[in-house]
């Protein structure tokens, strides 16, 4: 057989691939301009860091770790849910989604 | 078979996270994280929790990022304008995550102890998950219930057309 | 047997009378406030006569040798000291004590102060009966420190007594403290005395330094034993104080307060400014007269500035126009008499003249006190006249207190000032000197206070004065007391009064003379103060135009005498500009503006510049906001993970028990 059909995936590269996820939302996050879409990033970093929980729940064998997911999923939703209506309540306080234009938060 | 489906997925989760970052329209890139998490569903099914997965395709995919695609159609949200950037974004923030990934893989590669994954592992029954879901961890499970009432309730005020204030002040 | 002479009633009397009227005073109905105050000195005067007359063996003064007496009178010998039970300062070798002492001296000082002090304060109540500060009894608050000031066993005392009766001055001639002239002479007086009043504190510093004590008695004794130790660091000890008591007693170069504390009412400065406080000054020098003896220079400076303050005030009060003045100046006069008298060592002759003088300066006061309240409050000579028919009983005591203070035989004045001029005499060159000025200042004397006399009763009146009346018997019957005393006040003698004193001030220096010497001094001294008369009568009794034409002859010098040699002005030009600038430039630009402005500047500048740097944090920016926290987390990463030696170390201890703290549920 040759390596490419082994049965076996070292832990490791879940995780890293997790890293990278988390890594690449928070790249997301910096460099989008359109607040959907940062918004849309955000919930990339949360799906990278499910993975690592997912994946040390595996190597101990313990539900907690998945059941921890399972929170963090309702987490999210509820999350998208009031930060979807909030963009909408800007967008329409500003008529722009651009991030650089909302910034009336300031001193 | 197993490294084979790790390296599919693993890439389409890849591509759809650089894609969503290199897009300019946000229609494309709530797309392209459809594909990030479906993908990532069928990572879970691999490291054996197959719950999760299914919940990840009916919450996620199915619930969140259909919110996220009403909401852009809903605001019409276009492509994105050129607007000043940010210096601190790019001379803060881009070492900073480099800083991140350098430290966590390098957490992760020097980790002893981690071992391998199997297809044999076996899976976690949705019996177990809800066992523990159910009696030892009863009381988060009720207050995300509760958390997830106000989510509704708050999203419900925050997005409402103030019509009746309209309508109010133009009687007066 | 040693009954108790209870002395700390003396002080405690006043006290409480000045405590009650000052506290209730307002809400009492005013014959209570009256005998409270009253009740207070009468009191202390009546525990002194009481600790008199069980002394031995002082009762009468001529049972000198053998106590006599009533039998079953116990006889306790002195002097006399009671201490509180308490300890006061306790501070290494530094032991002080509230000490009372009762000697001779005290005992004269005592009956002087509390008599004159009671007469003075029923005086005061017919005086001020309208005023509305009737109330304020800080009379009686005087009284309690002076009596302190007489008692006192050892010089911390004493000081306290001192500072109080400094206080209770400035109190008092700032009675009518609206009256902005009030309000300055009493700050005047307070200054002035505290510029003293350091003379009298390094004083003290030295004899600590020097004795290890400052009750009296040691200091005494220490002295006592060395009988060689002669100027040095007894001189500079001596002048310190004596810069201290002409500070209070109005010597050169600190007189300058007691004319302008005659913006007090004229009871204040017959108690204060005639018969009691300034003559601190003379006790405090007596009492320390062992310091004195040791140091020849400072005797000499002493009786320098007594006969040079003597006779610079007579010439002062020869032109003054205001009746008070007049009296002022006079006082100040009569105290160098008193000082010149320290200065040749006849301290008991000083005391003597304290006494007499007592009696009939504060008489003095009073009926001028009696003669301004007649006529409405006028107070210029210049337009006084005539009253002699309607204010029959003030000019007969009027009269019986210049003959006392001229010095004429058989008057109160003439035994005391003899005394002093005779004892100077006998002291060298030097001391003829002395007696010669003493001598003019006698003429002096006669003729300001002849002059005083002619203008307000004799002649023609010249002023609006149709209404005057005569003072109410409260007013009357001390006036009447006091010129009694004023006449036979002298009648003791001073041999007596000298044995009496000596031992508690030494005997008097006057073995060189003899009494055929001291018979031809009293005839000049009379001769001159009869001499002084004459010329008053003929400048003053018919016409005034005899003054008009000295002061049209000589305009410079009465301009002179008129503007008090411009001491003032020069004090002012010399002392308080300069003083004033420097405090204007340095405490108000320097210390005020620069240094607490600065700093209250400097604080405001830093808060306000970190805000200014920290407010470009904020700024509204969410990418930036973004930024900021990626650099954070990649910061907590960081020391998470590389190794920071102690802060890894201690932020795993930390991190690893919170988790371990929250696992464990």
């Amino acid at each position: 057989m040759s390596p490419l059909f082994s049965q076996e995936v070292p832990l490791s590269w879940y995780l890293l691939l997790s890293a990278v996820l988390f890594s690449l939302g928070v790249v997301g996050f910096l460099i989008k301009r359109n607040l959907i879409t940062v918004f849309m990033s955000i919930e990339l970093m949360l799906n990278g860091v499910n993975l690592s929980f997912v994946t040390f729940a595996h190597q101990w064998h313990a539900v907690k770790g998945q059941i921890f997911v399972f929170f963090v999923m309702m987490v999210a939703a509820a999350e998208a849910a009031v930060g979807l209506a909030i963009i909408i309540a800007v967008f329409r306080a500003r008529a722009t989604l651009a991030v650089d234009r909302i910034d009336r938060m300031k001193l | 078979m197993h490294l084979i489906l790790f390296l599919v997925f693993a890439g389409l989760c890849l591509a759809g996270a650089i894609n969503l970052l290199l897009q300019s329209h946000p229609i494309n890139s709530a797309l392209s994280l459809i594909v990030v998490m479906t993908s990532l569903a069928v990572l879970y099914l691999l490291l054996g929790a197959e719950f999760l997965a299914a919940a990840q395709v009916i919450v996620y995919a199915g619930a969140i990022m259909v919110l996220f695609t009403f909401v852009v159609m809903l605001l019409n949200a276009g492509r994105e304008e050129r607007t000043l950037g940010s210096r601190a974004a790019r001379t803060l923030g881009f070492p900073a995550v480099v800083a991140i990934l350098a430290v966590i893989a390098t957490v992760i590669l020097q980790a002893q102890g981690l071992g391998v994954a199997r297809l044999s592992d076996g899976i976690t029954a949705t019996e177990e998950l809800s066992a523990v879901l159910f009696t030892k961890l009863l009381l988060p499970f009720e207050v995300t219930s509760v958390l997830i009432l106000i989510a509704i309730l708050g999203a419900v005020a925050l997005a409402r057309h103030d019509d009746g204030d309209a309508e109010r002040t133009g009687k007066e | 047997m040693n009954p108790d002479l209870h002395l700390w009633l003396i002080p405690l009397l006043p006290f409480a009378g000045f405590l009650i009227n000052g506290i209730l005073g307002r809400r009492l109905p005013k014959w209570l406030v009256t005998s409270v105050a009253l009740l207070a000195p009468l009191a202390a005067f009546g525990v002194v006569v009481s600790a008199y007359l069980s002394l031995s063996p002082l009762v009468p003064p001529v049972c000198v040798t053998t106590p006599c007496g009533p039998p079953g009178w116990v006889y306790i010998p002195l002097p006399y000291v009671e201490t509180c039970p308490l300890p006061w300062i306790n501070a290494g070798l530094l032991h002080i004590d509230f000490i009372f002492v009762l000697d001779q001296l005290s005992l004269v000082m005592l009956l002087v102060v509390t008599g004159v002090g009671f007469l003075i304060h029923v005086y005061s109540v017919g005086y001020m009966g309208d005023d509305k500060g009737y109330a304020r009894s800080y009379l009686n608050l005087f009284l309690f420190f002076m009596t302190v000031l007489v008692l006192a066993g050892n010089a911390l005392v004493m000081f306290i007594g001192w500072e109080g009766v400094g206080l209770a001055s400035y109190l008092l001639i700032g009675f009518w403290f609206q009256k902005k002239s009030a309000a300055d002479a009493g700050k005047k007086a307070f200054i002035v005395n505290r510029i003293g009043d350091f003379g009298f504190l390094i004083g003290m510093f030295l004899l600590v330094a020097n004795f290890g004590t400052l009750t009296f008695s040691e200091i005494g004794a220490k002295l006592a034993e060395n009988p060689g130790w002669q100027g040095g660091v007894l001189t500079i000890i001596a002048l310190c104080l004596m810069l201290g008591a002409a500070g209070k007693s109005a010597q050169l170069p600190l007189y300058i307060w007691l004319p302008d504390a005659m913006e007090g009412p004229t009871p204040v400065s017959a108690l204060i400014h005639a018969a009691t406080m300034v003559t601190a000054g003379v006790y405090m020098v007596a009492r320390t007269h062992v310091l004195f003896d040791h140091s020849p220079f400072a005797l000499s400076v002493v009786a320098l500035v007594g006969a040079a303050t003597a006779i610079f005030a007579a010439t002062i009060a020869l032109v003054q126009n205001d009746i008070k003045r007049v009296l002022a100046y006079s006082t100040i006069s009569q105290l160098g008499y008193m000082f010149l008298g320290c200065g040749v060592a006849a301290y008991s002759a000083a005391i003597f003249h304290l006494m007499t003088h007592a009696f009939f300066k504060a008489l003095l006061f009073l009926a001028a006190g009696s003669v301004i309240h007649a006529i409405g409050g006028e107070q210029d000579l210049r337009k006084m006249g005539g009253l002699r028919k309607k204010l029959p009983v003030t000019f007969a005591v009027t009269t019986v207190g210049v003959l006392a203070i001229a010095g004429i035989f058989p008057f109160a004045g003439f035994f005391s000032k003899d005394a002093i001029l005779y004892a100077a005499f006998l002291q060298g060159t030097n001391g003829k000197i002395l007696w010669f000025v003493g001598l003019l200042t006698a003429l002096l004397t006669a003729f300001y206070m002849f002059r005083l006399w002619y203008l307000t009763f004799m002649g023609e009146s010249r002023g609006e004065n149709v209404h005057a009346h005569e003072s109410p018997w409260s007013m009357r019957g001390p006036l009447v007391i006091l010129a009694a005393l004023s006449v036979c006040g002298g009648w003791i003698g001073m041999k007596h009064f000298g044995n009496f004193l000596a031992p508690s001030v030494g005997v008097l220096p006057t073995e060189a003379g003899s009494t055929r010497l001291e018979l031809i001094l009293s005839v000049v001294a009379v001769a001159v103060a009869l001499e002084g008369w004459m010329i008053a009568d003929k400048f003053y009794r018919r016409k005034v135009t005899k003054p008009a034409q000295y002061m049209a002859a000589l305009p410079g010098t009465y301009n002179l005498l008129a503007n008090k040699y411009f001491v003032d002005e020069f004090y002012g030009a010399v002392v308080v500009k300069p003083l004033l600038a420097i405090s204007k430039f340095f405490l108000e630009w320097v210390v005020d503006i620069g240094l607490l402005g600065g700093a209250a500047w400097l604080l405001g500048g830093i808060a306000t510049f970190a805000g200014a740097i920290l407010q470009r944090w904020q700024s509204g920016n969410l990418r930036s906001y973004a930024a900021w926290l990626a650099a954070g987390a990649a910061a907590v990463l960081l020391f998470m993970f590389v190794s920071f030696p102690t802060i890894h170390h201690m932020f795993i201890c930390a991190t690893s028990g919170c988790v371990l703290y929250k696992g464990g549920h």
